[in-house]
C-alpha cells in the first residue's frame, strides 16, 4: 500500500513541476467573446497566433451579459467583444475598458429544423398555435434583439392581433446562449428558433432552414470591441483589436456571416 | 491520552471541514439578506422554489418505488451478469450532467430512440415538467439504489430465513424484517438522491429547457439571474441552501424517531 501511495504522490508532484513550464509557453491573451462569435474567434485565434508567434490566445465564450459581469467582478480578460453596446457601455463608462469600436453587425433570422415539422414559411407563422419556439434568455443581447424584433412586428399591425402575446405563449424554453437555441433547433426538438444570421455555419446550414425577417422588422446588432483596462497584455490586446478591424479580420467576419463594420474597397 | 488523540484528530479533520463549510459561509456572508424579501417573494422565484420542491419530491417517490425492487434484486440475486448490472447502475453518477442531458435528448427527444415512437402517439417529453422529473430521476436514482442495496446486503440472512420458516410470507418478511433493518441505509440513500435531484442543473437545462413555472427549477433560476442581477443570484442560492438543509434535517429527525419506535425486537440490543 505505501509504495503505491508514494508513487501516486510522486506522479502528482512531477506533474506539478511540469505544468508551470507549459503555462509559460509565451504571453497569453485572454479574449472574452460573445457566443455568436465562436467560429470567427476560432479562426482569428489561428490567424493571430500565426502572425504573432509565441502568443497564446485563449478564448472565453459566453453570453455578453455574463461576460460583462465577469469583467466587472475582476476576471482576467484582456479584450472584450460584445454582441451589443448595452453590455459594453457600462464598462467604458466606469473605465473598466478603454474606448470601444464597432467591428461588426449582425441580423436576426428564424430557424427551423430541415424537416420543418410546423410548416413555418414566414415570421408571421411564429404566432400559430402549439408551436414549440425556442429563444435566448431575455437578459442576453440576442434575447433582447429577439424581443425588439417581435415588438416591431407586433406594433406594425401587419401580423394580426395580439401577435406578440401569441408568439410569447409559444416560447417553450429560454436558453442561456444563442448556440443552445441553434442546437435545440437542429436537433429537431424545437419547431423554430430565432438566432443571428451568423450562427448558421456551413455545418448547421445542412440541418436547418432559414426564414428571413424583413428589414423593417429586423434588428441590426452592433458588435463593439475594447481592450480591458486591467489587462496586463495591453500591447498584444491592441494588436488583436487592430487585427479584428483590419481587412483580413473583416473578411473573416464576412466569411462567418457577419456584416463587416468597415466597408472593403 | 484520550483528549490528546481527540485533538489531533480534530486538527487533521480541520482542512476538510473548512473546505466544506467555508464556501457556504462565503455565500451567506455576501448575501444582502436584508433584501431577501424583495427577491424571494416575487413570482419567478416563488415559482422556481415550488417547482424545485415539487419535482424533487416526485423524484424521491419514484426513486424509492422503482429503486427498491432493483436494489433488492442486486443485493440478493445470484446471477451471472450481477457485477455488470452493478456497474451499469453506477453510470449516471459518473456521467457529466450535460452528457446525461444529451443522452436523455437522444433517447426521449422528439426524434430520439424511444421519443420518436412517443411522438407518433402524441406524447412529447422535452420542455415539460415531466422532463424535469425524468432528468432528476436519471441522475439521482443510482444514489438511492446503491445505498439501499448496501443496506439490504447488511441484513443477516438468518433473520430473514427465521421469519420465513416461522410462516411469514416473503412480502411480510420484507416489510417487517428486512426493510426495517435496512432502514438507515434506505433513508440515507433517499436523502442523497433527493439532494442530488434538487441540485440537478446540466441535464435539466439540456433536456427540459428553461421556462419559468414549467421547467425553471431553482438552480436554473439562479443561473439565469446571474446574467442580470448577481445579488439576486446570491440571495437565491442562500435560500436554496437553507431550504435544502431544513428539509434534510427535518426528514432525518422525523424518520429517526419513527424508526426507533418501530424497531423489531430482534434488532434491539
Amino acid at each position: 500500500m505505501r509504495p503505491i501511495i508514494c508513487g501516486i504522490v510522486g506522479i502528482m508532484l512531477a506533474m506539478g513541476a511540469v505544468a508551470p513550464d507549459a503555462a509559460n509557453a509565451g504571453p497569453a491573451l485572454n479574449v472574452y467573446g460573445a457566443a455568436s462569435l465562436k467560429e470567427f474567434l476560432q479562426d482569428s485565434e489561428s490567424a493571430f497566433e500565426k502572425n504573432h508567434p509565441g502568443v497564446d490566445v485563449r478564448v472565453n465564450l459566453n453570453s455578453s451579459s455574463r461576460l460583462r459581469i465577469q469583467i466587472e467582478q475582476g476576471a482576467p480578460a484582456d479584450v472584450f467583444l460584445s454582441a451589443n453596446t448595452q453590455c459594453m457601455d457600462p464598462l467604458v463608462e466606469h473605465n473598466l475598458t478603454e474606448d470601444a469600436t464597432i467591428f461588426a453587425h449582425n441580423r436576426l433570422v428564424v430557424l427551423t429544423p430541415r424537416s420543418n415539422p410546423a410548416g413555418i414559411d414566414s415570421p408571421g407563422d411564429l404566432a400559430q398555435s402549439s408551436l414549440k419556439l425556442v429563444v435566448a434568455a431575455p437578459e442576453t443581447p440576442i434575447g433582447r434583439y429577439t424581443l425588439a424584433s417581435i415588438n416591431k412586428m407586433d406594433s406594425s399591425g401587419a401580423f394580426g392581433t395580439s401577435f406578440k402575446a401569441k408568439v410569447m405563449s409559444n416560447v417553450c424554453s429560454q436558453e442561456p446562449t444563442v448556440k443552445s437555441v441553434v442546437a435545440k433547433v437542429h436537433l429537431g426538438e424545437a419547431d423554430a428558433g430565432i438566432s443571428y444570421v451568423s450562427d448558421v455555419s456551413p455545418a448547421i446550414n445542412a440541418k436547418v432552414l432559414m426564414i428571413g425577417i424583413p428589414d423593417d422588422y429586423n434588428i441590426v446588432a452592433d458588435y463593439p470591441v475594447a481592450v480591458v483596462s486591467g489587462s496586463r497584455a495591453k500591447t498584444i490586446g491592441n494588436a488583436f483589436v487592430r487585427f479584428v478591424l483590419s481587412p483580413e479580420g473583416q473578411k473573416l467576419l464576412q466569411k462567418h456571416g457577419f456584416i463587416p463594420a468597415r466597408v472593403q474597397r | 491520552m484520550r483528549a490528546g488523540r481527540n485533538s489531533i484528530l480534530l486538527v487533521l479533520s480541520l482542512p476538510a471541514l473548512l473546505l466544506v463549510i467555508l464556501p457556504i459561509v462565503g455565500l451567506f456572508w455576501s448575501a444582502q439578506l436584508s433584501r431577501i424579501g424583495s427577491y424571494v417573494c416575487c413570482g419567478p422565484v416563488a415559482e422556481a422554489l415550488t417547482l424545485s420542491l415539487t419535482t424533487s419530491g416526485i423524484t424521491a417517490l419514484l426513486v424509492i418505488l422503482l429503486g427498491t425492487p432493483l436494489a433488492y434484486w442486486l443485493a440478493y440475486g445470484n446471477f451471472r451478469g450481477k457485477r455488470f448490472f452493478d456497474t451499469l447502475i453506477d453510470l449516471p453518477v459518473v456521467l457529466p450532467p450535460a452528457v446525461a442531458g444529451v443522452a436523455l435528448l437522444m433517447t426521449f427527444g422528439r426524434v430520439g430512440l424511444i421519443g420518436k415512437h412517443l411522438s407518433a402517439a402524441g406524447i412529447t417529453i422535452p420542455f415539460t415538467t415531466a422532463a424535469v422529473v425524468l432528468a432528476q430521476s436519471f441522475v439521482a436514482g443510482p444514489f438511492y439504489i446503491r445505498q439501499a442495496r448496501v443496506g439490504f446486503e447488511s441484513v443477516p440472512r438468518q433473520l430473514m430465513m427465521a421469519s420465513l420458516t416461522m410462516g411469514a410470507s416473503p412480502l411480510r418478511t420484507f416489510f417487517r424484517v428486512t426493510a426495517p433493518l435496512a432502514s438507515h441505509a434506505i433513508l440515507a440513500g433517499l436523502v442523497m438522491a433527493w439532494a442530488r435531484a434538487v441540485g440537478e442543473f446540466g441535464a435539466t437545462l439540456m433536456f427540459a429547457g428553461n421556462l419559468q413555472g414549467v421547467t425553471q427549477t431553482m438552480p436554473l433560476a439562479i443561473y439565469t439571474s446571474l446574467e442580470s442581477n448577481p445579488n439576486a443570484a446570491i440571495v437565491l442560492s442562500v435560500t436554496l441552501v437553507a431550504t435544502s438543509f431544513l428539509v434534510i434535517i427535518v426528514t432525518k429527525f422525523l424518520l429517526d424517531t419513527t424508526n426507533r419506535a418501530s424497531e423489531p425486537t430482534a434488532a434491539r440490543p
